[in-house]
């Protein structure tokens, strides 16, 4: 899979689960850039990604990710 | 909104969760509003975000109170200001296996994990009565899960060590208090766990990461099964079924096929699954569900195919029977009307997409669970918890008893050619008195939903129906109803205002289940009495039309009262002079409070 599919299928998410429309996100794009990025929408962000990517992370991967480019990196490494 | 009903998708839930809500509150309808404290023993953020919607499409609005993580122990035998302002109308305490305190070890005695279950129990059960005294409001506390292994292998379910036997013997004592605490409930995480699947369920990734005591995909399942509880606890329960027949209740069209011809009983695979969802029906019927037919067929046909000797449902099962074709949203509204309960609160059971699509576009707040096949029509209704039980009253028990009572009463009336013979035969016996306090409750309930016979159509909260109760200036009676076929329980109720030797009638009221028994003149001479005693001369009785209440226009003059005006808008006034009155209940022996014991 390509790094633009993984953005835009990402870019999907972000917005469903945020709930706005005019998120874009990049590489650099961490939590602090997104309103309602907390702790605990961070549990539901993660796993609408998985769905979406049909993967999992790694328990030691969801604590260490800085920000999105790094979790695009674990998607195109795993994604189907 | 159906995305919210069984069987839903979760991923879609959790994806479109801020929309959903958006959606909802924009609907424009009215809810009840509930105060929900939610005590946990893990992360309970995103449980609370399903259980709002899921409740929202119910039709309650709920305000939250959450636990700091894993503090319900200290919320619940401490609690805060915050949490005593907050006055909450539920309480529920959300543990899981994870908090149980300590586990039987291997080297434990028989009496020492005893003494563990003991404490382990005890714990729970002093928060409980803690939280009762406290905030006086119903509590839902979650059984527990199983664990997701088995230390011993398969003896862990029955050796005393085990912790799969610790667990289900701590559910076991959570059961018995249950069973004896009235406005306790367990929320059965134990069978939605398994019913998700155990492995998935327990995937530990989540407690170590988030402190979730579940996966988070299996939240929304979990909320709705919570929510399940919260609704019926706050009577938000569906009353009635309105079932299709063709190919919802056997398989093939009775028209086209003839009796002999439709799928029901023993025969074949799908013979047999409609035969188990036809018994499943039944058995909602002995919960107090009331079954009706609502299908497009000629009446004979739909009967002949009910009337199948392999089928589990017979013709008498159903209270009423509409086998026509006219549309199926008309037949529900009449349906609807005829057993006096609001459309809102019947589900309609139909395999038809484009029926079911039809009715809930066209009658709001009905529900209409997905029927796509045979072998899935019980879990479709059954998990939805339209009926989820909470409160398992006599009446429910007797409710299509009570029905059947009045077919019954209807039956014999036509084997006689005199109607006060009939009346006679009936052998009727009505207490007629001041209320008693604990009828007061059913009083005010019916002064709330009596809309037929109801020459006022005033309605009484419980505390101003106290205020009357207590107070010296009315006549108030109720009456309460026996025949041979059965208890009607309290039916009628009356209440006057005193003016000086003048009664002014504020409220007339009888329930329909009794019309054309003479009760209502069994209750003017109670009243009549009353008044004679107390000095009243006068009764003065108003008349208010509305809607629904053209039955009883006349019935003060029916009394014998003479009219003394009416206005533009047909309200009426009549009037009494207690001197002259002659009693006019001939068939109803009358008896009072001394009765009751």
């Amino acid at each position: 899979m390509d790094t633009k599919t993984i953005y835009a299928r990402l870019n999907k998410v972000f917005r469903d689960v945020f709930d706005d429309d005019s998120i874009v996100v990049k590489p650099n794009t961490t939590a602090d850039d997104i309103d309602d990025w907390d702790s605990l929408e961070h549990i539901t962000l993660i796993n609408a990604v998985e769905r979406e990517f049909k993967m999992k992370f790694k328990m030691g991967e969801i604590s260490s990710m800085k920000n999105v480019g790094e979790m695009a990196d674990i998607i195109a490494s795993r994604a189907k | 909104m159906t995305e919210l009903e069984f069987p839903f998708d979760s991923e879609y839930i959790i994806k479109k969760r801020k929309s959903i809500k958006r959606t909802l509150l924009a609907d424009g309808s009215k809810r009840l509003k509930k105060k929900i404290a939610v005590f946990g023993g893990s992360t309970t953020n995103d449980i609370v975000v399903y259980l709002d919607l899921f409740l929202l499409n119910n039709g309650i609005e709920a305000e939250f109170y959450q636990s700091e993580y894993a503090q319900y122990w200290q919320d619940a035998m401490f609690p805060s200001e915050e949490l005593l302002s907050f006055k909450p109308d539920i309480v529920f305490i959300h543990t899981t296996n994870r908090n149980i305190s300590a586990y039987p070890c291997v080297s434990d005695s028989k009496e020492s994990v005893n003494q563990l279950l003991d404490s382990e129990y005890g714990k729970f059960q002093q928060m409980w009565q803690k939280i009762a005294e406290t905030y006086h409001c119903p509590i839902i506390q979650n059984n527990f899960e199983l664990p997701f292994y088995r230390l011993m292998g398969n003896k862990d379910c029955s050796d005393y060590r085990g912790r799969t036997n610790f667990i289900n013997r701590l559910n076991s004592k959570f059961y018995d208090y249950a069973d004896k605490t009235e406005g306790f409930y367990i929320n059965d995480i134990n069978f939605i766990s398994a019913s998700y699947g155990l492995k998935e369920w327990s995937d530990p990734s989540y407690w170590n990461m988030y402190k979730y005591a579940m996966c988070v995909d299996a939240i929304p399942e979990f909320s709705f099964n919570l929510a399940n509880i919260i609704k019926s606890v706050f009577g938000k329960n569906k009353k009635a079924l309105a079932l299709d027949l063709d190919n919802t209740l056997w398989g093939g069209v009775v028209g086209d096929d003839g009796v002999d011809g439709i799928q029901i009983g023993q025969e074949t695979g799908v013979s047999q699954s409609y035969y188990e969802f036809q018994s499943y029906i039944k058995s909602l019927k002995d919960l107090g569900i009331i079954l009706t037919v609502c299908s497009k067929n000629d009446h004979e046909n739909a009967v002949a195919g009910l009337e199948h000797p392999e089928g589990a449902l017979k013709p008498d099962d159903f209270i009423i029977i509409k086998a026509n074709w006219e549309n199926k949203d008309r037949n529900i509204t009449e349906i609807a009307s005829e057993l006096n309960i609001l459309p809102d609160s019947i589900v309609f059971v139909d395999d038809n997409p484009a029926e079911r699509g039809i009715v809930q576009a066209q009658i709001p707040g009905v529900s209409v669970p997905v029927m796509d096949s045979v072998e899935n029509y019980i879990i479709n209704l059954d998990r939805n918890g339209y009926f989820e039980v909470t409160n398992f009253s006599e009446d429910d028990l007797k409710r299509n008893e009570m029905y059947k009572a009045n077919a019954e009463r209807a039956a014999q009336q036509a084997t006689f050619a005199d109607y006060k013979d009939y009346l006679l035969s009936l052998d009727m016996v009505a207490v007629i008195d001041d209320f008693l306090p604990v009828y007061l409750q059913r009083i005010t309930q019916l002064s709330n939903k009596s809309n037929q016979f109801n020459v006022t159509t005033k309605r009484y909260t419980a505390t101003e129906m106290e205020e009357v109760f207590e107070s010296g200036e009315y006549i108030r009676l109720y009456g309460k109803l026996i025949d041979k076929f059965g208890d009607n329980g309290v039916v009628s109720v009356v209440i006057g205002k005193k003016d000086g030797d003048v009664l002014n009638m504020d409220l007339w009221l009888m329930s329909c289940r009794v019309l054309k028994r003479d009760m209502e003149l069994a209750m003017l001479d109670r009243l009549v009495e009353r008044c004679k005693e107390q000095g009243i001369k006068t009764i003065r009785g108003y008349y208010y039309p509305t809607a629904k209440n053209g039955m009883v226009k006349d019935l003060y003059g029916r009394f014998g009262f003479e009219k003394i005006s009416e206005d533009e808008n047909g309200n009426t006034v009549w009037q009494l002079d207690t001197s002259s009155y002659q009693n006019q209940n001939h068939v109803i022996k009358v008896e009072d409070n001394t009765s009751i014991k």
